[in-house]
């Protein structure tokens, strides 16, 4: 296939549409909503005060972020205990949270009348301070550490366990290990990393306010939902994404000028050994890094988890239907992220193989909706389909397309590498065998690329079960989905049986991300 | 053949035309989310009207006040609502300019507010005062002004919402302009100190408040009857300030471009009935706009405040930009 001149084949066309269809959700939309615009924007020095205040908090959340993760990801790669994996699972639930569950998790911890605060007063220490520039940095680390920490620990899985065993014979000690080893592995891995939880803390809005104890918060997110809602300036809100999709698209050139690319070859596939950092300092090392990290990240959903269970019996009747209605957002948008991240991931590869520029440009769309704003793509695609479908009526496939839209990055960060190095590694050997299309696919790449894919499935389920999204301005009261039915019971005084749903919404979402993560890796080779 | 086809026709003609007659003519009412919930009063106020009207009442729910505006104007004249209900005085002078409501052509009504009311196109049908709710076994003395919030003992937080995504963030703003006129911002500059955060929406102020973060919390007069009504707890209550309460009206307004005018006026005037009203305070928590007999023990525990606080909708459209950029540049600081 290599180096020949060929037609545009039936995959790459699919790769061409699947990013067509991402920039009209994401560009397409934005300028929906400028062309609907009275009045043409112009940003007032409040607006780039939110701007440089988003980029300052995401750019220091995400490094605190990445920093933390790379011990926790090292001591979780290097050690195998009881407890590991279902460890690795609940790292995932602070990112499926719903920000306002998170919020009153952290607030139970950190808060004036929380863990911490009690256990100072008890000393006659005054209460911990979490309002300030400083909660807002602990919330997004909160959020993303567990992330960031997955990516990392799969950048460590793609160390063929062929080096360690190398390694070992030639007895180099965990420093020397770190040099030739993981340090050229996380050159690879941390810029990708960073810039995702760069955006992710850049479009953060409820949490920033809450506990950036005021509007000096503002970001730009903020600043959008007061264009839409309380200006209905349309082109000023079209404006601020236009600038929102600016630095996600300055966030992932940068990251991918830093990103070294194959660092390693292919392994034999054999499951890791590791025999260096086995003394006492190193042991104790990781577990102190470990409790660290597990402590922090439990405690505030255990209080979640805490609340949730002491009104469990509150769970009101009209749950039943939404939690029916999630589970099929869900598994939907899941099953679509991860069909449009193949079909990219794919695309992408073929016309690097064909040595055109254009793959780095597909394989960037892919993450274009990750800096995108959920109010704008909701009210662009509002104002398209309002002409020809009744809002309500279009609730579901809306929400369902645009949580896939949302997801859509996570699915391709995992899936793209997978794909890249079964290709690279199995690829050719396949090619020399005769073999072609779907026998190709199912024999040579797909058992490679399944814990992958299986991640990517998990993750979008999980974010799409938890995320309010859109549907807010499509939903009426008859097709809510369950964080919807938990913020109106919020509304409605009702906060003891939205505790109770927040619980139901936590434990179905990793249930979700278990079951699919699990899938993808039973069985598999690494 | 050509017979076949006829009687095909006619048959089909005659179904579908008693299909058609049989459906009763739909009344869409756009609402924010929690009127529409079980514990709202939508459940009740439907059943109701559909005993008299002969009408399908169905209810959208669209966010808050303020998103419920965004969303009509979006819609503008294509939009299947009849009726917008949920609005306020501080967005009426905005939804009157956009053209797309109709005057409502129904005889005035002396409705029992502490302010006159007469407007062509929007009809109250309750009405609340702002007011921080405290905890008043951890708080014994509240503060009875803003000047005591202010000169309150160091320790004492209260958690608010923002003005740009919160309805009583925004009522909070417009009271204390309306106490304080060009002083504004230097009273914000001298809360800033007691106010703990600021937070999107009220559902997270409230959770706050409860969970014991803040001393005090901006909410309504009628938060307190919520908890003695509806769970036997009396530890709640609304600080009264002797400078007066900011007061909102919420109202309703058919839409000039809906299919059932009838219908749509019918339900406005439903919306004062007795009925209607009744249901009103212990399903949306606000006062009913006309005396009715079903307000439980309990439920007006406030009583009259020493003033009350509202300006027109044309001078709220007015001084709200000035006063929420007074407002972030007192906070940003």
């Amino acid at each position: 296939m290599a180096g020949r001149a060929q037609p545009v084949n039936f995959t790459t066309l699919a790769g061409l549409v699947a990013a067509a269809l991402i920039v009209a959700l994401t560009v397409g939309t934005v300028a929906t909503v400028a062309l609907r615009a009275e009045y043409s924007a112009r940003l007032n020095p409040a607006d780039w005060a939110a701007i440089r205040f988003t980029v300052r908090q995401a750019l220091v959340s995400a490094m605190f972020s990445v920093l933390f993760a790379i011990p926790v990801a090292r001591a979780l790669a290097r050690r195998q205990f009881w407890g590991r994996s279902m460890m690795i699972t609940l790292l995932g639930a602070p990112f499926i949270l719903p920000v306002i569950v998170a919020i009153f998790g952290l607030l139970a911890v950190f808060g004036r009348t929380g863990l911490f605060s009690q256990i100072l007063a008890s000393f006659g220490v005054g209460p911990l301070n979490i309002y300030g520039f400083q909660g807002i940095v602990l919330a997004h680390v909160f959020f993303n550490l567990p992330l960031a920490t997955r990516l990392i620990l799969r950048g460590w899985q793609t160390i063929p366990a062929e080096h360690f065993r190398l390694a070992a014979q030639l007895s180099l000690e965990s420093n020397h290990v770190f040099r030739h080893l993981e340090r050229p592995m996380l050159r690879g891995t941390l810029p990708g990393a960073f810039a995702v939880i760069f955006l992710l803390s850049a479009a953060s809005f409820a949490v920033a306010l809450a506990l950036g104890g005021g509007p000096k918060a503002t970001t730009v997110e903020l600043a959008i939902y007061q264009a839409f809602r309380f200006d209905f300036d349309l082109g000023k809100a079209a404006f601020l994404a236009l600038v929102q999709l600016a630095l996600s698209a300055t966030a992932a050139l940068v990251a991918w000028k830093f990103t070294a690319r194959r660092a390693f070859d292919a392994g034999f596939g054999r499951r890791i050994r590791r025999w260096d950092g086995l003394n006492a300092v190193s042991i104790a090392q990781d577990i102190a890094v470990l409790s660290c990290a597990a402590l922090f990240l439990f405690l505030p959903l255990s209080m979640v988890v805490l609340r949730g269970v002491a009104h469990l019996n509150e769970i009101p009747a009209p749950v039943f239907p939404a939690i029916v209605r999630s589970l099929i957002v869900a598994v939907v948008s899941a099953g679509l992220a991860v069909f449009l991240a193949l079909i990219l991931a794919r695309a992408a590869l073929d016309f690097r193989k064909n040595g055109k520029s254009f793959a780095g440009w597909i394989e960037s769309v892919g993450f274009l909706t990750l800096a995108t704003s959920p109010m704008v793509i909701g009210a662009g695609l509002f104002i398209l389909l309002f002409r020809f479908f009744s809002p309500s009526s279009m609730a579901l496939p809306v929400t369902i397309t645009v949580n896939a839209a949302l997801s859509l990055p996570f699915a391709l960060y995992s899936i793209l590498p997978a794909l890249r190095d079964a290709e690279a590694h199995y690829g050719r050997l396949a090619d020399s065998l005769g073999m072609r299309g779907v026998t190709r696919f199912r024999l040579a790449i797909w058992p490679r690329i399944r814990p992958s894919v299986g991640f990517a499935a998990g993750l979008s389920a999980a974010l799409s079960m938890g995320d309010l999204g859109v549907i807010a301005l499509f939903a009426d009261a008859d097709n809510a989905t369950l964080p919807l039915v938990m913020y109106r019971l919020m509304a409605g005084y009702q906060m003891d049986a939205a505790s109770a749903v927040a619980l139901l919404l936590l434990a179905l979402s990793l249930a979700l991300f278990w079951l699919f993560d699990r899938g993808g890796r039973l069985n598999a080779a690494t | 053949m050509r017979q076949l086809f006829t009687i095909l026709t006619a048959l089909n003609v005659a179904v579908v035309g008693t299909l058609w007659a049989a459906e009763p003519p739909v009344l869409t009412v756009m609402t924010y989310d929690s009127f529409v919930t079980q514990w709202g009063p939508g459940p009740q106020v439907e059943a109701a009207f559909e005993t008299t009207c002969k009408c399908d009442l169905q209810f959208v729910g669209a966010g808050d006040g303020a998103a419920l505006l965004a969303r009509i104007r979006l819609e503008g004249k294509r939009s299947d609502a009849d009726i917008v209900l949920g609005l306020d005085t501080s967005l009426t002078a905005q939804a009157r300019a956009t053209g797309l409501f109709a005057d409502h052509g129904l005889p005035e009504k002396d409705y029992d507010l502490p302010v006159p009311w007469s407007d062509p196109i929007f009809i109250p049908y309750d009405w609340g005062y702002f007011a921080f709710v405290y905890d008043n076994t951890k708080l014994t003395a509240p503060p009875a002004s803003f000047d005591d919030l202010i000169n309150a003992p160091k320790d004492l937080k209260i958690v608010i919402q923002d003005p740009r995504s919160s309805t009583p963030g925004l009522g909070l703003l417009l009271w204390v302009k309306s106490v304080y006129g060009d002083d504004a911002p230097g009273i914000w500059e001298a809360l800033s100190p007691r106010i703990l955060t600021v937070t999107k929406g009220w559902s997270e102020a409230y959770g706050m408040f409860l969970a014991g973060e803040a001393d005090m919390v901006l909410s309504y007069t009628t938060s307190p009857s919520y908890h003695l009504i509806a769970e036997n707890d009396a530890t709640k209550a609304a600080a009264s300030f002797s400078d007066g309460h900011y007061m909102q009206i919420e109202v309703a307004a058919k839409l000039a471009s809906s299919d059932q005018p009838e219908l749509a006026d019918a339900f406005l005037d439903f919306m004062t009935s007795e009925r209607f009203q009744s249901i009103i305070p212990t399903t949306n928590w606000m006062y009913p706009v006309v005396m009715t007999d079903n307000i439980p023990d309990g439920f007006d525990t406030f009583g009259t405040p020493d003033k009350t606080l509202l300006f027109s909708d044309v001078q709220a459209a007015s001084v709200r930009d000035e006063a929420l950029s007074e407002w972030l540049a007192a906070l940003s600081r």
